[in-house]
């Protein structure tokens, strides 16, 4: 899906990841500043991008300011993104618990 | 026997750093708090940071409690993401009335029988912070059978009786053993309230000192270094465990003889005495006192 919205989720806090979602023409770009880039850039990248496909959203820019998060927090920082940015507050639990997040 | 909560500590929600290392500080049970921690704009991110948490942290060495919104104000969304993510023991704010203890039960009943949870595997606590809460507290104990214990919200309870918090907690006295009674009447625990003046230890010892000698089973925390405090204040001494473990001794000599009624040094033992020692024991291993 293509959206006009921008959100941001997630604080500057240790520990954290602040993500913010943008409008983008096509395809999931991702624009992160992390500490741990070097080492852990892949991974942080290919997590994100995995969430937002499964929430159905293939075209958007991401920036992601990252803290020294965990993977637990960095899924749920971008479930709670891609949810803020399709307008939905009521989530489907029972998807998201099948892909065990 | 059942399970200590000599502390429960309040964790933000909303806060990944507090989650990840909210079983560093020797609590009995910790809470995740998706209430008045975290603000309206941000329900729906600590919700699913607290469900992703649940999913991936081992705490099976605490108990894991939430204090969820109100059911009209996110609180159903709350308690099925909690029940999912295998949460123990769903607690309601602002309880008034068994009603209110009804209306969640029968959500947390739905969610279990949604993703086929065992019925009745999740737990339920009240915290009572209001005149209307108190005086109902007795049914409120026992409105479930997934109730585990009751609390006491001083913060709100005290502005409902046009009070404040005094040092000597006199304003408290009547919340504080009515909750106390309602609890035991009912099987379940009695939780006081948060000491909120964290830099104030000699008021911590000393409030903590005059609920345990009430009988409460613990008090809520909301701070990490108010732990050893309250845990120390119940540990008990070398003597109460001497004498627990000759009570349990003379027992277990009784019942290899087959006598019913003992006495240990002198003194009858009775089933009383005997739930106290059980307990003495389980605190004193609580506080890592070498028990055999």
């Amino acid at each position: 899906m293509q959206t006009a919205k921008t959100v941001t989720v997630g604080t500057m806090e240790s520990s954290d990841i602040m993500i913010t979602l943008k409008p983008n023409a096509s395809g999931i770009t991702i624009d992160l500043d992390s500490n741990v880039k070097k080492q852990f850039g892949a991974h942080i990248t290919a997590l994100m991008t995995e969430v937002l496909q499964k929430l159905g959203i293939n075209d958007i820019a991401v920036e992601a300011v990252d803290k020294g998060a965990l993977d637990c927090t960095i899924k749920a920082r971008t479930i709670a993104a891609a949810y803020r940015l399709q307008g939905k507050t009521d989530y489907d639990w029972e998807a998201l618990n099948s892909w065990n997040v | 026997m059942e399970r200590l909560r000599r502390t429960m500590m309040f964790v933000p929600g909303a806060n990944p750093a507090m989650l990840r290392d909210a079983i560093l500080y020797g609590a009995d049970s910790v809470m995740f708090d998706l209430e008045d921690a975290v603000s309206l704009k941000e329900k729906d991110t600590a919700r699913v940071l607290v469900y992703s948490a649940l999913k991936t942290f081992d705490y099976s060495s605490v108990e894991t409690v939430v204090r969820v919104n109100a059911l009209d104000a996110g609180g159903k969304q709350d308690i099925e993401a909690m029940v999912l993510g295998g949460i123990n023991v769903i607690r309601l704010p602002k309880t008034e009335t068994a009603q209110d203890i009804i209306d969640v039960d029968a959500v947390i009943t739905a969610v279990e029988a949604k993703y086929d949870i065992p019925a009745g595997t999740t737990h339920m606590m009240a915290a009572i912070e209001s005149a209307e809460g108190v005086l109902n507290a007795r049914e409120i104990a026992k409105a479930s059978d997934r109730m585990i214990g009751i609390a006491l919200g001083a913060e709100d309870y005290v502005t409902s009786q046009k009070t404040r918090r005094y040092p000597d907690g006199a304003e408290l006295s009547f919340a504080r053993n009515y909750i106390l009674h309602s609890a035991r009447a009912a099987g379940i625990a009695a939780i006081d309230t948060v000491y909120s003046d964290v830099d104030n230890e000699e008021g911590l010892r000393h409030e903590t000192e005059l609920i345990k000698q009430l009988g409460f089973d613990g008090k809520s925390v909301i701070n990490p270094r108010q732990i050893p405090v309250i845990n120390g204040i119940y540990a008990p001494t070398i003597k109460e465990v001497q004498k627990a473990q000759e009570v349990m001794a003379g027992i277990r000599e009784a019942e290899a003889k087959g006598s019913g009624v003992i006495a240990v040094n002198g003194q009858m033992v009775d089933k009383p005495i005997v739930e106290r020692a059980e307990r003495v024991l389980a605190l004193a291993k609580a506080t890592n006192m070498e028990v055999d």
